[in-house]
């Protein structure tokens, strides 16, 4: 069935340890556009990645990537789906005993038969892509924070996938770092002619940069729009959330008996 | 007070089934799916070498001391007691027939579960709480059989090996201070040594239950660095319990071992 | 980051002296060299009772290891132990020589004692030996002893 979407979540419900972490949420990603999922911490934003990408499977409903419903694919098949997917971790997640270069080439080392000349070019475009041509022989241990989340990234596209998936990519990094990484998911998703999805708290820095955008709260889809109707929206916790605002349907105080009863018990 | 008693007993078997039992099945699981993706740990050799270097070669030095030092031991505290029964001449056989057949598999597999064994450990827990494992996962590469199954048998080669020459060394240290030091007849020393160590019974053997050792030993640090829980204490926790485990095995196994091998004599 | 031909060598080191290790023990520290299978040959002698007699126990002329006990069996024909013993090929031995199974010691390790007779012809593989002396059991000798002392005593009365 053709459809502009290429990733389909469809009534999935996602429970762990007896916690359900989904409930019926429902949302698509349409091709080539870059899609913010944004919420609290807890709300199930990395489950749902995690769930695109087959790591997890639902209870019930569905997830079709590219047409392919994920939760009932082969191993094999999987796998090859896999290799058109890239994911950027939240600390990156760079393999610690191999160089920066090493991380880049590892995919193209594991699944294709090209020779060493050629996936050294190719390493070495991914990494001027992102700036660290220069640093392709440092080990992991070190890198900056935003330099080890910007080889992941070079990692993560090292194979031209059609979808890039961004946990946290934010997350922990000084204002000029937060600003490359941000300019480099929109170029390189733009470049690749690929779908991103960013799942981030970084709410200014994410709708700079994206197209679209769905706000979770305790597992479902609250809200969702163009960056612009976010920043207008009247949804009073999406509103708490954007402008950061310390007391509103998330309540400042946590639960707790009578201010006064409390102090003045002995 | 029957209700306390009754409440300890459930929660004695709640932690049995629930952490050992549990616990003990996801790794003989754990175990089927390392061997089951051993393909590439063969085919791509250089990752299983990669592997032998930082768990055997690295322990090289802690095992030829140790053996060293254990053989000139036996070696001392072996004269002291033959030369009581006017046997000295034995200490050959003695110091052979005690690291051939014991000392050299059962000491060599401690010092590597503690060396090699926490390492690898907290080498994959440590993979695992940074999520690289997750990484490789999602890059279509198979954890299991690129991280995990080189390490088994790295340590699975590794073990032998290095019995083999805890034991050598031993032998040597026994050589120094018997023959050496203290002025055993050389001549008795090797050629009883000779006469006594079988190569069947107590070579061969020796290699077995090195073997196994290194079998048990590997299994339960890989196993522990991947069920260890992501966290800093979770790892550090898994590492110790490689070391106690592992030790425990090592021990436990040996009985039964030694009982099958060595009941004829 | 060690370079693969590194690796390669530290690891190619440990398997040599590892597998030199196990060499060591084998031919210095037992006794792989002494004996080889390969040119031996085989005599069968029966026996009575072999006693505590094992597998790949020696067997030596003159004090002199000369071959190893290859197997043991029971023949249920005439009720009498087998034994195959594997005779170094540099050794020959008269058609007529006896096999005894001494103790090593007071108490140690049993073994074949095969003494030469006096035959120009020599044994070949898959003969068998005529004269054999059985192992002394100690209740035997003990119950021997016993009867013996029995008897004199009634010899007096």
């Amino acid at each position: 069935m053709a459809t502009s979407n290429l990733v389909e979540v469809d009534n999935v419900t996602f429970s762990y340890d007896e916690r359900q972490i989904l409930k019926n949420i429902n949302l698509v990603i349409p091709k080539g556009k870059v899609v913010a999922i944004m919420g609290l911490s807890g709300c199930g934003k990395t489950t749902l990645l995690r769930l695109i990408g087959g790591s997890l499977f639902p209870d019930q409903g569905e997830i079709r990537v590219a047409g392919r419903v994920v939760n009932k694919l082969g191993d094999a098949e999987l796998f090859a789906l896999r290799r058109k997917m890239g994911m950027l971790f939240q600390f990156g997640a760079l393999f610690t005993d191999m160089s920066s270069f090493d991380n880049v080439a590892f995919q193209m080392r594991e699944h294709t038969a090209l020779p060493e000349s050629i996936i050294r070019d190719l390493a070495l475009m991914k990494l001027q892509a992102v700036g660290l041509r220069g640093a392709a022989d440092l080990m992991p241990s070190e890198l900056s924070g935003g330099m080890a989340r910007r080889v992941a990234l070079a990692r993560s596209i090292a194979l031209d996938p059609m979808l890039v998936m961004y946990d946290e990519p934010f997350t922990g990094l000084d204002p000029i770092s937060l600003g490359v990484i941000g300019q480099l998911i929109r170029r390189l998703n733009d470049f690749l002619g690929a779908t991103s999805i960013v799942v981030t708290h970084d709410v200014a820095e994410a709708l700079e940069l994206v197209d679209y955008v769905y706000y979770m709260s305790a597992g479902k889809v609250e809200f969702q729009g163009t960056p612009e109707e976010v920043r207008a929206a009247g949804l009073s916790s999406l509103r708490q959330f954007v402008y950061g605002e310390p007391d509103g349907p998330v309540p400042f105080h946590y639960p707790a008996p009578d201010y006064r009863q409390d102090l003045l018990a002995q | 007070m029957t209700g306390r008693l009754a409440e300890l007993l459930r929660a004695l078997g709640a932690r049995i089934v629930n952490n050992w039992i549990w616990r003990l099945g996801f790794a003989c699981r754990f175990l089927w799916f390392t061997l089951r993706e051993s393909g590439p740990s063969f085919r791509r050799f250089h990752l299983t070498i990669r592997e032998i270097y930082f768990t055997g070669v690295q322990s090289l030095i802690i095992i030829l001391v140790s053996g060293l030092f254990v053989g000139m031991v036996l070696g001392l505290q072996g004269y002291d007691t033959l030369a009581r029964y006017g046997s000295s001449e034995a200490l050959g056989v003695l110091v052979s027939l005690s690291l051939v057949r014991e000392l050299g598999p059962v000491v060599a597999g401690l010092l590597f579960a503690s060396r090699a064994g926490s390492a690898i450990t907290a080498e994959i827990g440590l993979m695992k709480a940074t999520e690289q494992l997750s990484a490789m996962e999602m890059m279509a590469v198979n954890p299991i059989a690129r991280v995990v199954a080189p390490r088994f048998w790295a340590g699975v080669i590794s073990m032998p090996l290095l019995a083999a020459l805890f034991s050598a060394m031993g032998v040597f240290g026994g050589y120094l201070v018997g023959v050496r030091l203290i002025g055993v007849d050389a001549g008795s020393f090797w050629s009883q040594m000779q006469a006594a160590v079988d190569f069947r019974e107590d070579i061969l053997n020796g290699v077995i239950k090195s073997l196994v050792f290194g079998v048990a030993v590997t299994w339960i640090s890989v196993y522990e660095g991947y069920a260890a829980p992501p966290t800093a204490e979770g790892v550090s926790g898994a590492t110790t319990r490689t070391v106690v485990t592992s030790s425990l095995a090592i021990l436990a196994l040996d009985f039964v071992l030694t009982a099958l091998m060595f009941r004829g004599h | 980051m060690m370079t693969r031909k590194e690796l390669d060598l530290w690891v190619g080191i440990f398997a040599v002296i590892g597998i030199g290790a196990i060499l060591f023990l084998s031919l210095k520290v037992a006794n792989l060299a002494s004996f080889s299978a390969a040119d031996s040959y085989r005599i069968d002698a029966k026996f009575d009772n072999i006693g505590s007699l094992k597998v790949r126990a020696p067997v030596k002329s003159a004090g002199v290891v000369v071959g190893r006990v290859g197997e043991i069996r029971f023949d249920n024909e005439s009720f009498e132990a087998v034994v195959t013993l594997n005779i170094d090929g540099r050794y020959q031995f008269p058609r007529d020589s006896s096999a005894k199974i001494l103790t090593s010691g007071l108490l140690g390790e049993q073994f074949i004692g095969l003494s030469a007779g006096g035959d120009s012809v020599n044994l070949k593989g898959g003969d068998t030996l005529k004269l054999t002396q059985s192992a002394v059991v100690l209740e035997n000798l003990i119950g021997q002893f016993l009867y013996n002392k029995a008897a004199e005593g009634d010899g007096k009365k």
